[in-house]
């Protein structure tokens, strides 16, 4: 299991949690198992997340391993200028 | 160690200031740059615009334009496809009205002619039947009950039911729990800050060449900060296949985010697709001020609470950002950056997206962060003020570090601010005497970079010399960077090397020109296509010598024997190899293409010294240094010209510039003259300090610098103000006029 935490304002719809935990090996399994268990959550994961592993900012990137003792943090998605 | 970690290293190009590849063509007038392009048989293109900030387009009669000898298409919004997607939908609405006009300057038709006095005078024959409606164009106004819906129905999932329908989305960072952090505080001070919105204030305006031929296959020529970007909007809005859209990027004449979306591209394809031959647009000073993409303008209550050593306790922002008519995301940004520099048990953002009849917000350097951080650092410093703190101190004291748990969420790992307060408290500029009546104010500053998709192709030609093609618009030293960065990997002289901007057609995907990318993302792939040749090259040399490749190093620029098992064979240069290429296999290349992570964070801490004079409010700016972490500064000038150039338009921020608007809500100073950006005759030198704390996530070590540098400049030159005539403004800019009232005068 990989805790995973959340942003404040997706609490609602994570059943009020800010930690959540998902079974997942990758960024891709996280979003589709944080997706089946949050319902709530597909919309901002539809429009666009960035994953912090370990405090590396990862905007894609798919088959990104998360390992279990892993910092993750779901961050909206980055934008520059 | 993976390829993409830092490995330390001896550099013989990198870090060297070398002549800037582009610098010839740009002072003798020779490069091309977005309104230089021609084509045979080339139309004027000219865009008619809403005179009003709010109103439904009851009808659009054409007809007289269209009759008008010379005028050879006219375009309205019926003439573009109705977009499923909301993002797309904005981006081409934003380009040409649909329904209703938005904002003051909102594009709602369209001609081609053959010049421009034909199509200045089609124009005025279109007739627009406006039905006028309520506007708001202030972010505090826009939540009031009963003010003006500006569109209905784009409010998300997270803002709770009941409130103003301007307010499209809500976001909430931090942890801890603030109000026990407060109880501890022996201080609390609590403010709200206004800013206004600003430009980009590039240089050159936008400009747009279009060549829609009747097979379907177009050409687009236009300056921007990301082609393949561009190509992917207008495919989208052109209903076309993004092969058959060719787009090639001028040479820019700034864009500081500003071009990192579309305005005038669709626009010109359209019109060109309709009159069957090329179109070109380049838009007034007047339209990119009223049309193109400003910043947030803002609304901001800070509260934050310190012990009487300065340590603090909480903090708390709430964060009200109106980046125009349509919905966006910046405040997101300014919610993460607000205490990014602060080591915080007890901390809470709360940010919140307001529509507002204005021009849709475009990315301006760091976009979001220069407010929030303005607001907050303001605090900091009149808590210093209370206590009779040094700043510096206070900032070191509550300065975040490897393992601090950020305000955003994330543990940093290796960052460089410690270092930079340190270099900074230690530099003679924090410790020069003042004369009576100036002020010296500082501030942190931060920045998220990011990487993204890169690709890069690098050409062994049979002269020993390579050929670097990659897909990103030079915008702030990159073509030098990048030859830089391919000289020292392949172990040759920079003069060897030429590197060029890719079309669409050219290259693979590559993100925009944003984001303090390129260097870092575009760099590392030069670095790995690099990599790639050599892998080439070790072969060709094998073979020439009879060996297995495993048996040839690379070192110095040249193939060698990997050790004496490997036979005696002198070292096979770069050069000597490309020159039997055809001989040995062919032509000799490295690729590669990437999506990149691992951008390291950036921080700032910027000191200035400045003098207000209290007969006149003006504020005259003394003495200006920036202390940076670039990671690596593989081109040390380019490195501070962006410190400097932040700087400046930090500093333009602070203390003039400010989009105007009437109650009328049209914009009231869309030009140079009355929106006012620093001079050089308004500024000191501004004073560079780099410091290089390698990113471990490149093999380098380079780090982003293109956007932190304009992020302490607001609250460093406020806190001057407020030491140098004892007034503390919050709300910027501090115009000459803002600055008389606060004085009392």
């Amino acid at each position: 299991m990989v805790k995973v935490r959340l942003w404040g304002s997706l609490r609602q719809a994570a059943d009020g949690l800010t930690d959540v935990e998902v079974e997942a090996r990758t960024f891709k399994e996280l979003l589709d198992r944080l997706g089946e268990s949050y319902p709530g959550l597909k919309p901002q994961i539809a429009r666009g997340v960035s994953l912090s592993l370990d405090g590396v900012i990862y905007r894609e990137a798919w088959f990104t391993e998360i390992g279990p003792e892993s910092e993750v943090v779901l961050m909206p998605y980055m934008t520059g200028g | 160690m993976a390829f993409d970690e830092y490995q330390k290293r001896d550099f013989k190009q990198v870090g060297t200031r070398v002549r800037r590849p582009d610098g010839v063509d740009k002072v003798t007038g020779r490069a091309m740059y977005g309104a230089d392009a021609t084509a045979p048989g080339m139309l004027v293109g000219r865009i008619l615009r809403s005179p009003h900030a709010h109103a439904r387009i009851k009808s659009i009669d054409t007809s007289a334009a269209e009759a008008l000898k010379g005028v050879k298409a006219v375009l309205t919004g019926a003439d573009l496809p109705v977009q499923d997607e909301d993002f797309i939908r904005d981006v081409q609405d934003n380009c040409m009205a649909r329904n209703k006009a938005l904002y003051d300057g909102h594009a709602v038709a369209a001609v081609a002619a053959v010049d421009a006095a034909t199509a200045r005078a089609a124009l005025k024959l279109i007739k627009v039947d406006y039905e006028v409606l309520p506007h708001v164009t202030d972010v505090d106004v826009a939540i009031k009950p009963g003010a003006a819906v500006v569109q209905d129905g784009r409010t998300l999932e997270n803002v709770p039911a009941g409130m103003s329908e301007n307010l499209t989305s809500h976001c909430e960072f931090g942890h801890g729990d603030p109000e026990a952090g407060f109880a501890r505080a022996d201080k609390i001070i609590a403010r709200s800050f206004r800013t206004a919105a600003t430009h980009q204030g590039y240089i050159e305006p936008h400009a747009a060449l279009a060549n829609v031929t009747s097979d379907g296959k177009a050409e687009l020529w236009c300056c921007t900060q990301g082609q393949f970007y561009v190509r992917t909007l207008c495919a989208a809005i052109m209903g076309m296949e993004a092969s058959q859209l060719r787009v090639t990027a001028s040479e820019i004449g700034g864009g500081f985010g500003g071009k990192t979306t579309v305005f005038i591209e669709p626009v010109a394809l359209a019109l060109s697709r309709k009159a069957g031959r090329p179109v070109k647009i380049v838009m007034t000073r007047d339209e990119v001020f009223r049309a193109t993409g400003p910043t947030v303008h803002t609304s901001m209550d800070i509260r934050i609470g310190m012990t009487k050593d300065g340590k603090i306790t909480a903090a708390e922002a709430h964060l009200r950002y109106s980046g125009g008519a349509f919905p966006c995301g910046t405040v997101d940004m300014g919610a993460q950056a607000a205490f990014a520099a602060y080591d915080l048990e007890h901390v809470r953002t709360y940010g919140w997206n307001v529509l507002t009849n204005r021009p849709k917000e475009a990315a301006y350097r760091a976009p979001g962060a220069p407010q929030a951080i303005y607001a907050v650092e303001s605090v900091v410093d009149e808590l210093c003020q209370h206590f009779g703190l040094d700043p510096i101190e206070v900032r070191l004291k509550n300065a975040a570090k490897k393992g601090t748990k950020s305000s955003y969420g994330p543990t940093f790992p290796d960052i460089g601010l410690v270092a930079i307060l340190e270099a900074a408290k230690a530099h003679p500029h924090y410790s020069a005497p003042l004369a009576p009546g100036q002020g010296r104010g500082i501030s942190c500053g931060f920045w998220f970079n990011f990487g993204g998709n890169s690709c890069v192709s690098m050409n062994i030609n049979t002269d020993g010399t390579v050929g670097v093609t990659e897909g990103n618009p030079d915008i702030g030293g990159s073509r030098a960077s990048i030859s830089l960065m391919a000289a020292e990997e392949l172990g040759i002289d920079y003069d060897r090397v030429r590197t060029i901007v890719a079309d669409t057609s050219s290259l693979g995907y590559n993100d925009v020109t944003d984001g303090s990318r390129v260097t870092f993302a575009v760099g590392l792939a030069t670095i790995k296509a690099a990599r790639d040749a050599i892998r080439v090259m070790r072969g060709r040399a094998a073979k020439i010598w009879g060996i297995e490749e495993e048996a040839v190093d690379w070192k110095d620029g040249a193939a060698i024997p990997a050790g004496p098992n490997a036979g005696k064979f002198p070292p096979m240069t770069l050069a000597e190899i490309a020159a039997v290429s055809f001989e040995t296999g062919g032509p000799i290349a490295g690729h590669h293409e990437v999506n990149v992570d691992g951008a390291g964070v950036s921080f700032g801490v910027h000191i200035v010294d400045v003098e207000v004079d209290k007969e006149t409010g003006a504020t005259k700016v003394l003495r200006y240094t920036v202390f940076q972490d670039a990671g690596k500064a593989v081109h040390p000038s380019y490195v501070e010209g962006q410190m400097q150039g932040g700087a400046v338009q930090g500093i333009g921020w602070a203390l003039n510039e400010e989009y105007i608007y009437g109650a009328d809500g049209r914009l009231q100073n869309p030009g140079f003259l009355d929106y006012r950006v620093p001079v050089a005759s308004d500024l000191p030198m501004i004073d560079t300090v780099i410091l290089e704390i390698p990113n471990p996530g490149h093999p380098y070590g380079v780090r982003g610098v293109g956007e932190t540098g304009i992020v302490p400049p607001l609250a460093a030159i406020s806190n001057a103000v407020s030491r140098s005539a004892g007034i503390r403004l919050s709300e910027l800019p501090m115009s000459p006029p803002r600055v008389l009232r606060a004085l009392g005068g």
